[in-house]
């Protein structure tokens, strides 16, 4: 090929690189902005004057709640996940007994199902156990429904660990729970950090759940929060956008520095729709 | 070592804490989901059994086919932009500087939430002052429509966006694919006289086929169970044109109280999703996998 003919591809890539990104650049652009300024120059004008007043007026809005709430309902469910799916496949994978394949299988299944056709019994359970606008509701079903995909992702790794190591521990009288907590869940900590970020990408984004089973402010998340949050600040655009940066800030940060690892993760959750 | 190794107690406290939270919260309530199908229910008072009622309801609805119409046209849409997704994939993977960069670029709304999605998506169809009307109207266009309140227009709307996220998944996807065939292949047919375009299709094509078929499975399997982002962007509207199976269900019950129908819409959600993938898995189904 001519290097005219590479010339046309790399317009045609960067193009494609400009239309990904774009938008989101235009939103950070509108954030700093107010509305007289959006809605009279160009969109891609750069803003006449940072306007940082627009994060902080959000932020102390109500957006802060619901920011922590993010946090630690995403930090507690990773938590949960990624130890009972090293468990999991840990017996699955390394221990000997007769329905291993079968226990395997029902883990397997659960990655094809729509979640919405679970929401209604969910919420029917949850109200007759008192957890219906109850975080906790929140971090179990984010546990449950992420426990699928990141034992797929662990079990290849489990699958490739060298038996000597095992025997090795036993012989010199390790128990089975030092044997697993001290030498097994180390030596997984690559794939654990893939796992993490993957559980970090959905719990943060997750909205179903949260807008179906919480109806207190004071317990929503970014995703739902930003909705209610949205419609009160209907027509002005500044806070809209500043609400938004700031909801997609710590998965982009997170992004920055392990690219790699968010690179592997959605690689290997492909099989979840 | 054995003995250890098959210590029963240890491996149900390892296996049931995981087991017991997809049972209860995984497969109970899908079985629920078809049972409570069969009830008239408003969600707090009593049951009461009607049989099959609500699901030969559900085959008289015309919304509900309405809602399951716009849920395999954005299966078709998904279906096809796999086809540019597989091209640019195809230059990337060819010899270009920077594409590990381009990559990662093109994964980025990948990583955001359906809900930042649709709320920057919402500014950008905006009628009067949103980055799409904004260049129709610098370049000319005099009343450019607006495309989330066209009933005409805005499936097409909807499906820009998820055209977008998804973008960098299945390149992703089918880099990795193509990088895994090997060069000397490529280089015999070229050395054989074979065109770029003839590589393309002819060689790297087939040999990635298995792949192929799991991204198809993917996105219509995915579009079927779209929810959040046509939820925030639209509601389904104007006036039902843009309902899709789950956003239907999730109004039905969450907006009307009609728990049993709802879960019953819910229910089908589920049997057309498993029978669908039966159904590509089958058709895609090939008598050997191609050895090189």
């Amino acid at each position: 090929m001519g290097r005219l003919g590479y010339a046309f591809l790399y317009l045609c890539l960067g193009i494609i690189a400009l239309f990904q990104v774009f938008p989101i650049v235009w939103l950070f652009l509108f954030s700093l902005k107010d509305n007289s300024e959006i809605f009279s120059g160009s969109p891609f004008a750069l803003p006449t004057e940072f306007r940082w007043e627009n994060y902080q007026k959000v932020w102390e809005g109500g957006i802060g709640v619901y920011f922590f709430n993010s946090v630690w309902i995403t930090g507690l469910a990773i938590i949960l996940t990624v130890l009972l799916a090293s468990m999991a496949t840990f017996a699955i994978t390394r221990m000997n007994w007769k329905l291993n394949k079968f226990v395997l299988g029902l883990f397997m299944v659960g990655l094809m199902i729509p979640i919405h056709s679970a929401l209604i019994p969910l919420f029917n359970m949850f109200l007759n156990v008192n957890l219906i606008d109850n975080p906790l509701s929140i971090v179990i079903t984010y546990t449950a429904y992420n426990l699928p995909i990141t034992m797929m992702i662990l079990l290849g790794f489990y699958y490739t660990l060298p038996r000597e190591i095992e025997e090795a521990a036993i012989i010199d009288g390790c128990s089975i729970n030092r044997l697993f907590f001290r030498i097994i869940l180390p030596m997984t900590a690559p794939v654990i950090s893939t796992t993490v970020i993957i559980n970090m990408i959905y719990n943060w984004n997750e909205f179903v759940f949260v807008n179906t089973f919480i109806s207190s402010d004071e317990y929503k998340t970014l995703t739902v929060g930003i909705q209610n949050f949205i419609g009160q600040y209907m027509t002005d655009w500044g806070a809209i956008g500043a609400t938004l940066i700031i909801s997609i800030i710590p998965i982009l940060l997170a992004f920055i520095f392990f690219s790699n690892k968010v690179v592997e993760g959605i690689s290997s959750s492909a099989v979840k729709g | 070592m054995n003995k250890v190794m098959s210590n029963k107690l240890v491996i149900a406290l390892y296996v049931l804490p995981a087991l017991l939270l997809v049972g209860v919260l995984i497969f109970i309530p899908l079985i629920l989901s078809g049972y409570y199908g069969l009830m008239e229910w408003d969600g707090i008072g009593a049951m009461k059994f009607i049989g099959l009622e609500n699901y030969s309801n559900a085959i008289r609805d015309l919304k509900f086919w309405d809602s399951a119409w716009h849920s395999l046209l954005l299966a078709i849409f998904s279906t096809l932009s796999l086809v540019i997704y597989l091209a640019i994939s195809m230059i990337l993977a060819s010899k270009i500087k920077g594409s590990d960069l381009l990559r990662k670029i093109y994964l980025i709304p990948m990583l955001l939430s359906s809900v930042a999605i649709a709320q920057l998506w919402i500014k950008v169809f905006n009628p009067t002052n949103g980055m799409l009307n904004s260049i129709l109207m610098s370049l000319g266009v005099d009343s450019p429509p607006a495309w989330l309140a066209e009933p005409k227009f805005v499936l097409f709307a909807i499906f820009v966006p998820i055209l977008w996220q998804y973008a960098g998944f299945y390149i992703l996807i089918y880099y990795a694919a193509l990088k895994n065939i090997p060069g000397s292949l490529i280089e015999a047919a070229r050395i054989d006289g074979a065109s770029a375009f003839q590589i393309a299709y002819k060689i790297k094509l087939p040999l990635i086929m298995g792949v192929v078929k799991v991204t198809i499975v993917l996105a219509i399997v995915g579009s079927l169970k779209y929810f959040d982002l046509i939820y925030v962007m639209t509601g389904g509207g104007p006036n039902g044109a843009s309902e899709v199976m789950a956003s239907y269900m999730y109004k039905l019950a969450f907006a009307s109280n009609d728990f049993g129908y709802g879960s019953a819409i819910g229910f089908l959600l589920l049997v057309i999703t498993l029978i669908v993938t039966v159904i590509i898995r089958k058709l895609t189904a090939t008598k050997e996998e191609i050895q090189y």
